[in-house]
């Protein structure tokens, strides 16, 4: 790639960080924005992982010990809705913020004040997410998942919950709005849609799915509220409602939400595998129609997370088998990382790592993705912890994993320092070896009938229990020295230099380290 | 180094105070609605201040863009990004609509049959459409189709047309013509609101009633919300007009209310179409 | 199959740090000893359990084999075509033959695991022919069964004292797994079960007879199963349904045929016993003691054994204004329960005797002192 780099010369440009905390509450800097919207994952990561620690803590052994049930449920409830909307949806918007302007050589974001209120919708969200669980009744306990009727009988949190859920949803809708018009309207000249990295191909397929699904959410949601306030009957069956419906909504508005975890993370790793295998991306562009038939499947699969409820055998099958689809293109992605480390000059820094590990584990979590696809089976597996197994591979050493590998790798670029690697070697260590203890011996638990949220367990679950547990406790503390890789590296390092991974070769790496506030001002022109 | 002639530098905003404002409005919002739905007595107040907010933000926020535009500042490529965030925005609103039209469909095609089906736990309930459910006594009596929905999809359809017939002229920079189109327009909305609150008045039936009337409330009502916004918007476009903001080769935010209103019109129609006809 | 249950639970923790290590080290052993620590599927006890098992057990190998046709390359490459050991990066990234082959491949797998889970799936739904049909409502937290056709009704609660999961006694055999009155069915026969619930979403699961059905509200869903072995057969709830999710067992008692017999005829003789005292009068004392087991089984989830409720969720009965209160709201309250909260509408699930019971004993327990004595005729009274 060949470019022509920029020349801050315009004036319009000349404003350059404004210091305090006004640079960071007023940003309309795409870096800035993007550094906010890390360290608040980060924060939310913490929180949410605190509160799954309170559940590994209850169930360490059989019986109540710690928490009463009601507030068993607020914390399972909570974990999985703040890890969702808070940490890792969050921190994939952050590097679509750092990274895509750079990739694709733009000044900055489409709509850079549109951007900063995305952002600072967050915070806003979060607080009132965080409040509930200081109102009476404490916070949501139904699931983040919300099902009604259970929903209806819940205090005041669930409808804070829910009018935070809305902030969240404006938020991503914007957020998303502002990518997709940066990749389609911002490219540098000569940056075909087929020559752009792939990270940047997979974050405009998942904000297309972004603004096709948060309104759907919005809707389900708001029926919630009013069939709570309003005296709406939509879940009621005496009033002719469906409490089933709610979950056909809702699922519609899920499954996408998934791949919008996930796409971003594959497209993390397909950006870390050539650079340290030093090899190009193997099948670039069945990577592209992969990720976009991924996409497009996410949008008549919803119903396979609802097979117990009973829908008639047409519909189970053709659920089913669309469901069974996706395990193509997903094959295809996983086949073509490991064609791309193929005959390559293979190294192993810490963002390697991770994405090798993202590689193996997340196919973990693909191949019980394709067990509970299958009717019959998934009616034993349905809400058992085989469930909370596959959903941890594909979320956690799926997408947190990713998400880690490309914290790693990009850390130079952002901060002009190198991380430590000895350091974030042991991190990743720690992080694999833990994670595995802690969801590899859910699935037994699954398969011998173990359901999800459940308090206490009968006594056959407990020594997996307990296994799981100081995994947990592990892979939480684990998670403490990330925090700490994070911190050392954005104070201070050996310089990184502009381009510190030799295989690396995107347009990021033609800036120094970190990159002048206002970068390509002047487009660079791709060949 | 190459100039690159066709791609101005694209305007990239300095740091602005109101996305923030915006979000301790949203919040203030939301925690005053809250505290009203919690039956705290403050809550009005507290919502009415985040409004308040929020209407300030709206002002400070659309006047910045409003100046820089005057100023000049925005390139043809900025132009194309308000398009794509425009038409994206549309996008998501339509998607919003689906979900509730899913509903109806969903309520009419599968519960209502299924519920019929239950006939252990509703004997003699059969499936029909309006229904307010196997527990209601009575079934909803339906808004006639032929009378103001009718007419109120006139109204909307010939509200399409003066916009853009407005449109017209303000590409043919005939500035009377676009004055007159739009304020038609506007005035035709609010005529449509006004006979949408009259229909509601005499409806006999609330969005208690049901099924029918919670998905006939929840589709009419977000349309209706959605008229209202546009009609204001129309109005603020008017007051631009009226000021001399638009030329013919420059001109986003109208055509932008254009397409928003046409949005809203088609939503109409198939309201008219599965709400109130079929 | 399960872990031997240790009644005794006063082994101490290192030890079971060591049994939990161990359990985890036997995941490496071969299938066959897999089965005896937990790690599978329950042992099926009808055919299509065990359909379901032998299908999950052809998808896994199937998913192993791949997994090693996938990784062993890639570890290979890991190994072998490193930098550190001098290997160049070939240049190669594209072949269109190759990436159509393992297009290919995958696609034909799959129809080979689509044909026999669709049969599977068919036969699952084909709830027709039945021989007996039950009717299941969940209800926050008990299951309520009812024999259609024979006059058979009763509610199936939790059996594990509340002392066990509090720890302050050792936890029985069958820990979370054991009901008051489990269902009873005859062997060999095919079950249809119609399935609804009275208040939330719950779901009714026995893994060994691979049979997961949620209850919606206001709906019915059925299914349908054949046991063959007479025994016990456990399972539990497996769909949030609050806070006693967790303790809302599943027992179904598979018995021959004529002890399913003689077993109707008993229930249709404890039910003429109830109707003949139904003009009967209690004593404070007798309604008291019966009281305190209808509201543990009932009621003691939200509001407490102690009568505290757990403040901001669940409101206390002990102090209450209603509980000491005018009876009629008392009465009227637990009879129709409060919409939108998880207060039941308990009129339609106990009998006129245990809600005169449990509301004597409400009324005379904790700081509440008023000394009446509720009849099951005033009960009934009050019913509209």
């Amino acid at each position: 790639m060949n470019t022509a780099t920029d020349v801050a010369d315009h004036h319009e440009h000349e404003h350059g960080a404004p210091s305090g905390i006004m640079r960071w509450l007023t940003s309309t800097n795409h870096k800035d924005i993007g550094t906010l919207y890390l360290w608040f994952s980060l924060f939310m990561f913490f929180f949410a992982g605190a509160l799954a620690m309170l559940i590994r803590a209850e169930l360490f052994q059989p019986g109540l010990q710690l928490f009463q049930p009601g507030v068993f449920n607020q914390l399972t409830t909570m974990h999985g809705l703040i890890m969702i909307f808070g940490a890792i949806m969050p921190s994939l918007v952050g590097f679509a913020n750092w990274q895509i302007p750079l990739m694709i050589g733009a000044s900055d974001m489409a709509f850079p004040r549109l951007n900063n209120w995305s952002f600072w919708l967050l915070p806003a969200a979060g607080v009132l997410l965080i409040a509930t669980f200081f109102v009476p009744g404490g916070a949501l306990a139904g699931g983040w998942t919300m099902y009604p009727p259970l929903f209806m009988q819940g205090g005041i949190a669930y409808d804070m919950s829910i009018l935070a859920v809305h902030i969240l949803g404006i938020s991503s809708i914007m957020g998303a709005i502002n990518i997709i018009t940066t990749i389609l309207n911002m490219r540098a000249p000569g940056m075909t849609m087929m020559k752009m990295p792939l990270f940047v191909w997979t974050w405009l397929i998942t904000a297309f799915l972004l603004v096709a699904v948060m309104p759907v959410l919005a809707c389900a949601i708001t029926m919630l509220l009013t069939d709570r306030n309003f005296g709406t009957h939509f879940f009621d069956a005496a009033a002719g409602g469906d409490a089933v419906m709610f979950q056909h909504i809702f699922w519609f508005f899920g499954h996408p939400e998934v791949y919008i975890m996930i796409l971003p993370a594959f497209g993390i790793v397909s950006t870390i595998i050539p650079a340290f295998a030093r090899k190009p991306l193997f099948g670039y562009v069945s990577m592209v129609y992969a990720v976009a038939s991924i996409a497009f499947l996410s949008f008549i699969v919803w119903a396979h997370h609802m097979f117990t409820t009973g829908m008639p055998v047409g519909g189970q099958l053709f659920f089913m088998y669309t469901t069974m689809l996706i395990a193509i293109p997903t094959g295809v992605k996983v086949f073509n990382w490991v064609a791309t480390l193929w005959r390559g000059s293979i190294t192993f820094e810490t963002p390697m790592l991770f994405a090798i590990a993202f590689v193996f584990l997340f196919a973990i979590g693909g191949f019980s993705g394709m067990v509970l696809a299958l009717v019959p089976v998934d009616i034993q597996l349905q809400d058992t912890y085989y469930v909370v197994a596959h959903f941890h591979y594909v979320l956690f050493s799926g997408s947190a994993m990713a998400i880690m590998g490309g914290v790693y790798y990009w850390l130079p670029k952002w901060t002009g320092h190198m991380y430590d690697e000895r350091l974030g070697k042991v991190h990743f260590w720690l992080t694999a070896v833990a994670f595995n203890i802690t969801f590899f011996p859910m699935h037994f638990l699954g398969l011998a009938g173990m359901p999800r949220r459940i308090p206490d367990y009968a006594l056959q679950f407990a020594e997996f229990n307990m296994i799981s547990s100081l995994g947990g406790f592990l892979l939480g503390a684990s998670q403490l020295l990330f925090l700490y890789i994070v911190i050392k590296c954005a104070r201070g390092g050996l310089p990184a230099g502009n381009r510190p991974w030799d295989g690396a070769d995107t347009l990021e790496w033609t800036q120094t380290s970190p990159p002048p506030y206002h970068s390509f001002v002047t487009p660079p022109l791709v060949k | 180094m190459q100039a690159h002639t066709d791609h101005d530098v694209y305007y990239v905003p300095p740091p602005s105070i109101w996305p923030l404002v915006g979000s301790v409005a949203l919040l203030t919002l939301a925690g005053g609605f809250s505290m009203l739905l919690g039956k705290m007595a403050a809550g009005p107040y507290v919502m009415a201040l985040g409004a308040g907010i929020l209407l300030v933000m709206l002002f400070g926020w659309f006047g910045a863009v409003i100046r820089e535009s005057l100023d000049g500042k925005y390139s043809s490529q900025v132009d194309v990004s308000f398009r794509w965030g425009m038409v994206w925005f549309i996008f998501s609103e339509l998607l919003f609509f689906a979900g509730f039209f899913g509903a109806l469909f969903y309520a009419r095609n599968i519960a209502l049959p299924m519920l019929a089906d239950s006939q252990l736990l509703w004997p003699g309930f059969s499936a029909t459409w309006p229904s307010a459910g196997p527990g209601a006594n009575a079934v909803p009596t339906p808004v006639d189709a032929w009378g103001i929905p009718a007419l109120n999809t006139l109204i909307l359809l010939s509200s399409g047309a003066t916009v853009t017939w407005a449109h017209w002229g303000l590409q043919k920079d005939r500035q009377f013509q676009l004055k007159l189109g739009l304020a038609l327009t506007v005035a035709l909305g609010i005529v449509f609101i006004a006979l949408q609150i009259h229909e509601y008045a005499e409806a006999a039936f609330t969005i208690r009633d049901g099924i029918y009337g919670a998905t006939f409330y929840m589709l009419t009502g977000f349309h209706g919300f959605h008229v209202m916004l546009g009609t204001l918007m129309l109005a603020v476009i008017l007051l631009r007009a009226l000021a001399g903001h638009f030329t013919p080769g420059r001109h986003f935010a109208f055509e932008a209310v254009a397409w928003y209103w046409h949005f809203v019109d088609v939503i109409w129609l198939l309201l008219f179409i599965f709400v109130y006809w079929l | 199959m399960r872990l031997p249950n240790r009644p005794d639970q006063r082994v101490g923790p290192s030890l079971r740090a060591i049994l939990a290590v161990s359990a985890l080290l036997a995941g490496l052993l071969p299938a066959q000893v897999h089965a005896e620590f937990g790690l599978n599927l329950h042992a099926p006890a009808t055919g299509l359990a065990q359909n379901i098992y032998d299908l999950h057990t052809l998808i896994l190998w199937i998913c192993c084999a791949i997994f090693v046709v996938v990784f062993v390359p890639m570890f290979f490459a890991l190994i072998r075509h490193r930098k550190s050991k001098g290997h160049p990066a070939a240049k190669f990234h594209d072949n269109l033959a190759v990436e159509v082959v393992w297009t290919i491949i995958p696609v034909l797998i799959l129809l080979g695991m689509a044909w026999p889970a669709t049969s599977l799936v068919l036969s699952m739904k084909d709830t027709g022919k039945e021989d007996l049909t039950i009717k299941v409502t969940g209800h926050q937290w008990k299951w309520e069964y009812e024999y259609l056709g024979d006059d058979i009704r009763f509610m199936s609660n939790s059996s594990t004292p509340k002392e066990q999961i509090d720890g302050a006694q050792p936890k029985g055999e069958n820990y979370l797994l054991e009901v008051d009155r489990p269902l009873v069915v005859p062997a060999g026969k095919k079950i249809r079960l119609v399935m609804t619930a009275s208040d939330v979403i719950h779901a009714w699961w026995i893994p060994a007879f691979g049979v997961k059905q949620d209850a919606v509200p206001g709906f019915i869903r059925d299914t349908w199963f054949r046991a063959d072995t007479p025994g016990t057969y456990r399972g539990q709830c497996a769909e949030l349904c609050g806070v006693g999710h967790g303790f809302m067992p599943v027992v179904v008692e598979v018995v021959p045929e004529a002890r399913f017999t003689a077993w109707k005829e008993e229930q249709k003789a404890l039910l003429a016993a109830a109707t003949a005292n139904a003009g009967k009068t209690y004593e404070l004392a007798e309604l008291k003691a019966l009281g305190e087991k209808v509201y543990t089984a009932n009621c003691a989830a939200c509001h407490q054994a102690n009568g505290a409720g757990i403040p901001g969720a669940f409101p206390a009965l002990s102090g209450s204004a209603i509980v000491s209160g005018d009876r009629a709201g008392h009465i009227d309250i637990v009879l129709a329960g409060k919409p939108g909260t998880t207060m039941a509408a308990f009129g339609k699930q106990l009998s006129d005797l245990d809600l005169a019971a449990v509301i004597t004993y409400e009324r005379n327990s904790w700081d509440n002192k008023v000394g009446d004595v509720v009849q099951p005729s005033d009960i009934a009274a009050r019913r509209k």
